[in-house]
């Protein structure tokens, strides 16, 4: 059997960007495998943040501090620098408005950590340029068509980078996976065009 | 009257008290020399009552929380939806604890018991006791009992108040807080309510200063007046519509003040029949000690810092229709616990029934605390 950690290592890249100890928001944190993983290996606490029944449920299961919480609301119940990393895992693109909920993250965080599916990976673009149709992510927590996903914000990493240029967001770290959530020294030089997964570590530059 | 008892209820009980000789000292500067504490008890302590469960009755309740007194019974015990084998307060698990409060008419030492210095009724010279005085004396009772530390202090509502209270006067002496449709504090609305309350109950001419028991008599009117107002307030506009509509009681209105619409026939009915089984002093004193309660006036109202010795984790679980106790009171909680980096965890959960959701059997409310108290019990066993 395998552990929920190894069936989504994009969450084990997360781990080992966090530092021992930390103080975490895990924004959109589901059934609460990160927090569970986090708290188990780096001893860090941390808070959830879900909308979801059934995942708050699963979440209290663990004995997770989980707030049952809509994110388009916003963060304004958390306290500025009040958290030492708040991660947004499959989410960004599911938010009404994201850079508003990048810029709440930079107030409560000393540093964000956003994944996101790249729409710039080539078989989207190859689906857009052959048949004219929007691209399906499978790489997405949620995928759908175009109508009735709830992806409803998507963009490639040179989009993500763009606005973290415009909003004085300082990039730290970055990885491009594939759906496997492995990496290549191909995906290292191509991630926008090889890459199926970005995830980003940043703090306000 | 349940013609045989339901296999999920704890069946029948019985209440016990105890008398307390230790005076008491109030929050008001009177001093309690003696009294009395009636509570229940449902399930099997284990060897060191590390299993005990503290649950704390909101206004209007009292130690009768599940279960039956007798088969003549109409109806189980307040919280019948949350206790018993396999319910979320599982019975067969913990050993649960319900006390009535001090200043009630339910056994309890309050207005209509006889105060022992005078040989009459306290009638409105019982002393107004707050939260926190509740809470000393349930600690008393808990020493009584052999039980140095609560896995779980549990409540609705006013109940809420004083888990609250209890997590924070008593730290080392409860493992988990589960405030229920909670706040902390009154909103002005709020007290705006009591107040009318209160009001109603004191300007019927029955009420005799709170004397009316001398008078052979009480303030029915007063008090099923301020029944009537509170009812409306713990149910939703939306429950309210679902549950009567413009239904009328005939087929044809009257042109008339009495009864025509279903919804004035039911809330006459609530509030003639709490006057059967309230005291009108008790309703005051309950009010009262609601509007007192507020722990973060000690410190600049600033909650974050009156919660500052919380070491218990807490479960906090609100109900989207609640306007009485709204998710946004709860949220404060919340928030002041994270603030203080306390291990939390919050449920809004989805339900139309009002402030009266904390009652009743509703599936994701009841997934959510049996999930937590899953957990208070997994953490029994390791300890074991």
């Amino acid at each position: 059997m395998t552990s929920a950690i190894d069936r989504r290592p994009d969450l084990a890249i997360i781990s080992r960007w966090i530092r021992e100890g930390a103080r975490i928001l895990d924004l959109g944190c589901g059934d609460g495998t990160l927090l569970g993983h986090l708290r188990s290996s780096k001893g860090a606490g941390g808070y959830g943040i879900e909308i979801d029944d059934a995942n708050v449920i699963a979440c209290i299961r663990q004995g997770l501090s989980v707030i049952q919480s809509d994110l388009d609301a916003g963060l304004n119940e958390f306290d500025a620098g009040s958290f030492d990393y708040v991660i947004l895992s499959q989410t960004l693109q599911a938010v009404r408005y994201p850079d508003r909920l990048l810029e709440e993250m930079m107030r409560v965080g000393q540093e964000g950590i956003v994944t996101f599916p790249n729409m710039g990976y080539w078989r989207y673009r190859l689906r857009l340029a052959l048949t004219g149709r929007m691209p399906v992510s499978s790489a997405a927590a949620a995928p759908g068509e175009w109508y009735n996903t709830p992806n409803i914000h998507l963009c490639t990493l040179a989009d993500f980078e763009a606005l973290c240029e415009d909003m004085g967001i300082e990039i730290l770290e970055m990885t491009a996976v594939n759906s496997a959530h492995r990496s290549n020294p191909f995906m290292r030089t191509w991630p926008n065009t090889l890459g199926e997964i970005a995830l980003y570590r940043f703090r306000r530059r | 009257m349940p013609e045989s008892l339901p296999a999920d209820s704890v069946g029948l009980v019985q209440p016990q008290s105890l008398q307390f000789d230790q005076p008491l000292e109030l929050d008001c500067g009177r001093v309690l020399p003696e009294y009395e504490l009636v509570y229940e008890t449902y399930g099997t302590p284990n060897a060191d009552r590390s299993n005990a469960i503290l649950v704390c009755h909101a206004l209007s309740g009292d130690h009768h929380a599940a279960g039956y007194n007798s088969m003549e019974d109409r109806k189980p015990g307040w919280w019948e939806a949350c206790i018993g084998p396999g319910k979320p307060l599982d019975t067969n698990r913990f050993f649960i604890v319900s006390v009535n409060n001090l200043g009630s008419c339910k056994g309890s030492s309050g207005p209509n018991t006889i105060n022992p210095e005078t040989g009459r009724y306290w009638g409105p010279d019982f002393p107004i006791v707050t939260v926190r005085d509740w809470v000393h004396s349930h600690a008393r009772l808990a020493d009584a009992l052999g039980i140095d530390q609560w896995a779980a202090v549990v409540g609705g509502s006013l109940g809420g108040m004083q888990v609250m209270q209890w997590a924070i006067d008593y730290p080392d002496r409860l493992r988990h807080a589960v405030i229920i449709a909670g706040a902390p504090r009154l909103s002005a609305q709020n007290i705006a309510f009591n107040e009318v309350a209160r009001q109603a109950i004191m300007s019927d001419p029955e009420f005799h200063e709170g004397y009316y028991l001398e008078h052979d008599t009480v303030p029915r009117h007063g008090l099923m007046l301020a029944r009537m107002l509170g009812h409306i307030t713990y149910l939703s506009d939306e429950a309210m519509r679902a549950k009567f509509g413009r239904e009328l009681r005939t087929d044809q209105i009257n042109f008339g003040y009495d009864v025509d619409f279903q919804v004035e026939s039911y809330l006459r009915y609530q509030g003639q029949s709490f006057v059967d089984r309230f005291d009108a002093n008790t309703y005051l004193l309950m009010t009262r000690a609601l509007d007192y309660f507020d722990p973060a006036a000690e410190h600049d109202d600033d909650l974050a810092a009156a919660l500052a010795p919380v070491t218990a984790r807490s479960l906090v679980i609100s109900f989207t229709s609640d306007w009485r106790f709204s998710p946004e009171r709860s949220r404060e909680i919340v928030k002041a616990l994270l603030d203080g980096n306390k291990s939390v965890a919050y449920a809004e959960v989805q339900a139309h029934q009002g402030h009266d959701a904390f009652l009743m059997p509703i599936a994701q409310y009841m997934a959510v605390f049996r999930a937590y108290m899953d957990e208070v019990a997994a953490e029994l066993e390791e300890g074991a």
